[in-house]
């Protein structure tokens, strides 16, 4: 039998390639395209009230300057909202350029193409657009105020407003629970906005040969941006091929599509019948992609004397930006996972998203639940300050047991479907992360604290994701999937899975995701999805090949497939690898052949003695070739879990903060490469550190993004992340074959609680917003 | 209409004619007249480190160097780093530790930590940490490249 590789920390495939030098990522591709540069608004609010082009058109270079008037009315269409749902109301999507009002700061107004990007950027600088001011909104309370409107037709700023109440077992409302609980705690919690932020920005690159359109595009997405493309567009499905390379991280906002730029690169390659390329600067990236976090959030909660929440009232502000073509999946996030591992009597929950003028929000990694983490958490943390209990205790009397699951939280998650936990064991977890931070030996001491952070994450969001596998005649497997990578090792651990499943080297194995020339029908990469929804199918797709290479092995070998097992790429009579057929053989038999190419091939061939003369070539029901598609489907998410503790210190003369320890205990079911689920959980924990400390968009009140460069938005650099020390728990989730729960945003969501309550424990101080500067915390004590 | 510049580099050992403005920056020349797409650029001001490579040893961004100033001298990238027998000490680390997710800044990093531990064969942990404290890495949480450095020291001193 080979070798195990499931499970298993298998060093990456992807890696020589990344590492010599060799990546593909957008902009190293299509050297011989024309540049695209846009000009975007200054201005978060305003009426164009004209555009001139002609200072520009002397520039050496130019190709084309377009605006929204130049646009076919197909083209010039608002951009799809993606995620409708009922609740909103007033969903606003942005045309691909300005048409008439511009609603943030970095909004596309024309675009420009040229012989290069300097020259582009040239053109951009002297064309010269005259803009009437309006007057901004920014900021959560001032949206909410509604005085002043974002869009002229969406009354109150409110795009959507939704409310879902679970009453508790007695049948009580959440109002009633708190008003009859022995004690209740009122309080708000403030979290600000941040971003995704990878490294390589967006970027298109669109050629067109006339009769076929071929995009690559930095995307979570390329099915979708593929069927977007052909919309808006109007060219029939067959002819567009969408690829995403090498992608330089995601984290979130490459799963926004169709992007302007998607639609406008590809219909002016088309126009002007030339190869056509943007990359996103730095700047660009700040100020027309997306953010995510900013949300104000009301608790009110009634608890009994051992810290028992017996009722939950939440009401979440949220700031969706300019436009909402993602929807409102974020707040519906926060709403759902907001409970975590707790059992809640009764619980309300409400939102309102409101318009801003600023860079529309959409999934950062989390998406949602370090925001709804932070309530829990500071709920809990709150309740054991009132009572005079440990941190830890109120959290054990509140989890759900591991006899309770599967376990229905009784409201609709962010998959439409209900929020339903499949498995876990919360309290063993919390044994565990207890004892790799010595929570019970701990010495508190003013400047030093300990602090916890719970949660459960929904993850392996459907629909539906698929992989085909062919095995060809040289014996190498050529996996591919639909869903897109963009850093987290699918190239290696989808091999593994394959590997493991057909009895081949891993060497033999070769993954291909994000390119719809290969696999046409997925969804993306996002809400820890990937391995659960591509890894279940890949292993489908091979049980199919694999019987099939059996049933063909069988005949060859004159053996009962039954009896026949694959090791090393051989089929053979299982106890006696002296019987044997290479599996590359078995994929030349299977494809009946007229014409021989190689010796290999020949045996394929009609004179070969290979088939049966009284059977046609091709059964009834079969199909030539060794190869084999699977989709898996699953009827909802499966949920992992984790907790967090950290200790930090604090300097009593300039309030600075340390993380002197972090630990993670982290359950996502089987782990398919310990290696990569560590490697996913120290990213995130890093970006949640990075959400706690530092990360903040500073818009002033004319809503300028103030820090929009590295210089000023504050990511860590290695000496601000901890140390990371992990644990794993495996509870298989029973949905899936494989057994997997999600991974990929685990690190990030409950770090922002988990440092709150580390420094309240340090500081004495209740910590209600994040991130928290020094400077802050220096205020907090009062100056 | 700008001034074009002849200038030669000297990119991984092979001297590279090229005609350049004089705005162009390194990274570009690098990437787009050079064809050497192994070096990115990740913020065009500086910051994140990613456009890192070596200046006659020496590391710089190339994203704040202008290619007309850099006329006659040596360079190595990401591509330059590896030998004859394959990837370099300091790539395989990167590799064992799990050192890199999306790769974007690895080009960066390698180039950074090539230097380093030229200059300093074995860093303590403060000054792994200090050498790499000038790249930003968005995917790894930086854990693992602080390894890597420690275990390319290794590799290099059992293959001195
Ligand atoms: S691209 Fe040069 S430092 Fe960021
Ligand atoms: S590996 Fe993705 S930015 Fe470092």
């Amino acid at each position: 039998m080979t070798t195990k590789l499931f499970g298993e920390p298998v060093q990456r495939r992807e890696d020589p390639r990344l590492l010599a030098g060799h990546g593909r990522y957008l902009d190293d591709l299509g050297s011989g395209a024309l540049a695209v540069a846009f000009v975007r608004s200054p201005h978060a609010h305003a009426r164009i009230r004209d555009i001139d082009v002609a200072p520009a058109l002397d520039v050496d270079g130019l190709v084309a300057i377009y605006t929204w008037e130049d646009l076919p009315e197909r083209v010039g269409r608002p951009l799809p909202l993606l995620i409708p749902h009922p609740a909103l109301t007033h969903g606003r999507t942005a045309y691909p350029l300005a048409r008439d009002v511009v609603r943030h700061v970095g909004e596309p107004v024309v675009m420009v193409v040229a012989t290069d990007r300097y020259l582009a950027e040239d053109v951009c600088a002297l064309i010269e657009v005259d803009y009437e001011p309006l007057k901004a909104v920014v900021g959560l309370e001032e949206a909410a105020h509604g005085a002043a409107l974002v869009h002229d037709d969406v009354p109150g700023n409110v795009g959507a407003h939704l409310v879902q109440e679970v009453l508790s077992a007695a049948g009580r409302g959440a109002a009633e629970a708190i008003e009859a609980a022995p004690h209740t705690l009122a309080f708000r919690l403030d979290i600000e906005r941040s971003a995704s932020t990878p490294l390589e920005g967006r970027g298109v690159y669109a050629r067109w040969d006339g009769t076929d359109l071929r995009v690559y595009s930095s995307t979570q997405t390329s099915t979708s941006v593929r069927m977007a493309i052909a919309a808006a567009l109007g060219l029939p499905l067959p002819h567009v091929e969408v690829i995403a390379p090498d992608v330089g991280g995601g984290f979130g906002v490459k799963i926004v599509h169709p992007w302007p730029e998607e639609i406008l690169v590809p219909w002016a390659a088309m126009l002007l019948g030339r190869e056509l390329k943007w990359t996103e600067d730095r700047r660009e990236h700040f100020i027309a992609a997306a953010h995510e976090r900013g949300q104000v959030q009301h608790v009110r909660v009634g608890f009994d004397d051992d810290g028992r929440v017996l009722g939950l009232d939440v009401t979440i502000l949220h700031d969706h930006g300019a436009y909402t073509p993602y929807g409102i999946i974020v707040p519906i996030i926060t709403a759902t996972q907001l409970l975590g591992p707790y059992r809640i009597g009764a619980y309300r929950v409400e939102f309102s998203a409101v318009y801003t003028n600023t860079v529309q929000v959409t999934p950062y990694r989390g998406a949602g639940r370090p925001q709804g983490v932070f309530c829990m958490e500071r709920t809990m943390d709150k309740i054991a300050r009132y009572l005079g209990k440990d941190r830890t205790q109120v959290r054990e009397v509140n989890f759900i047991q591991p006899d309770e699951f599967p376990y229905d939280q009784g409201m609709i998650f962010q998959d439409g479907r209900p929020l339903i936990y499949d498995s876990g064991d919360y309290p063993r977890m919390l044994r565990m992360v207890k004892e790799l931070i010595g929570w019970d030996d701990f010495r508190p001491a003013p400047g030093r604290g300990i602090g916890i952070g719970c949660y459960v994450e929904g993850t392996g969001v459907g629909p539906y994701e698929g992989g085909h596998v062919q095995i060809t005649s040289d014996g190498r497997v050529h996996v591919s999937t639909g869903l897109t990578s963009q850093g987290q090792g699918h190239e290696t651990v989808f091999a593994q899975i394959a590997a493991d499943r057909l009895g081949v080297p891993i060497e033999r194995v070769s993954v291909v995701t994000g390119d719809t020339r290969r696999f046409g029908y997925a969804v993306g990469t996002f809400a820890s999805r990937a391995a659960v929804m591509s890894g279940n199918a890949i292993a489908l797709a091979c049980a199919k090949v694999r019987e099939k290479a059996l049933r063909i092995a069988g005949d060859a070998l004159e053996a009962d497939p039954a009896d026949l097992t694959i090791s090393e790429g051989l089929v053979h009579v299982a106890g006696s690898p002296s019987a044997s057929i290479p599996l590359s053989t078995v994929a030349v038999l299977a494809n009946p052949l007229r014409y021989a190419f190689d010796e290999e091939t020949a045996k394929a061939t009609q004179f070969a003695g290979t088939a049966s003369p009284d059977r046609p070539p091709v059964a009834e029901g079969e199909e030539p070739g060794l190869e084999g598609r699977g989709y898996y489907s699953p009827i909802r998410s499966t949920f992992a879990a984790g907790m967090h503790a950290a200790i930090v210190e604090t300097d009593p003369l300039t309030a600075e903060i340390k993380v002197v320890r972090y630990v993670v205990v982290h359950d996502c079911g089987k782990l398919i490469n310990p290696m990569i689920v560590e490697g996913q959980i120290h990213g995130g924990v890093a970006q949640g550190i990075g959400g706690a400390l530092y990360e903040r968009m500073a818009y002033d009140a004319d809503g300028q993004l103030q820090n929009a460069s590295f210089m000023d938005f504050l990511m860590p650099y290695a000496t601000e992340v901890p140390r990371i020390e992990t644990g794993h728990l495996e509870t298989p989730s029973p949905l899936n074959p494989l057994g997997i729960k999600g991974a990929g945003e685990a690190g990030v969501i409950p770090v922002s609680a988990v440092i709150a309550s580390a420094l309240e424990d340090a500081e004495g101080i209740e910590i209600d917003r994040m991130p928290i500067s020094p400077s802050e915390l220096f205020d907090l004590r009062g100056g | 209409m700008t001034a074009e510049h002849e200038i030669t580099l000297t990119v991984n050992g092979t001297a590279r004619r090229v005609t350049v403005p004089g705005r162009r920056l390194l990274s570009d020349c690098l990437r787009h007249d050079v064809g050497l797409t192994g070096t990115h650029v990740g913020c065009e001001h500086g910051v994140c480190g990613c456009c890192t490579v070596l200046l006659d040893g020496q590391p710089v961004r190339s994203c704040l160097t202008f290619a007309v100033t850099v006329d006659g001298r040596e360079i190595t990238t990401v591509e330059g780093l590896a030998g004859p027998e394959g990837l370099s000490p300091v790539q395989r680390a990167f590799a064992e530790c799990h050192a890199l997710q999306c790769g974007f800044c690895t080009p960066g990093f390698l180039c950074t930590v090539t230097a380093l531990l030229r200059e300093n064969p074995a860093p303590t942990d403060e000054e792994v940490l200090e050498g790499i404290s000038g790249n930003l890495c968005r995917c790894t949480g930086y854990q693992n490249i602080a390894k890597a450095v420690h275990r390319a020291a290794e590799l290099l001193a059992e293959e001195a």
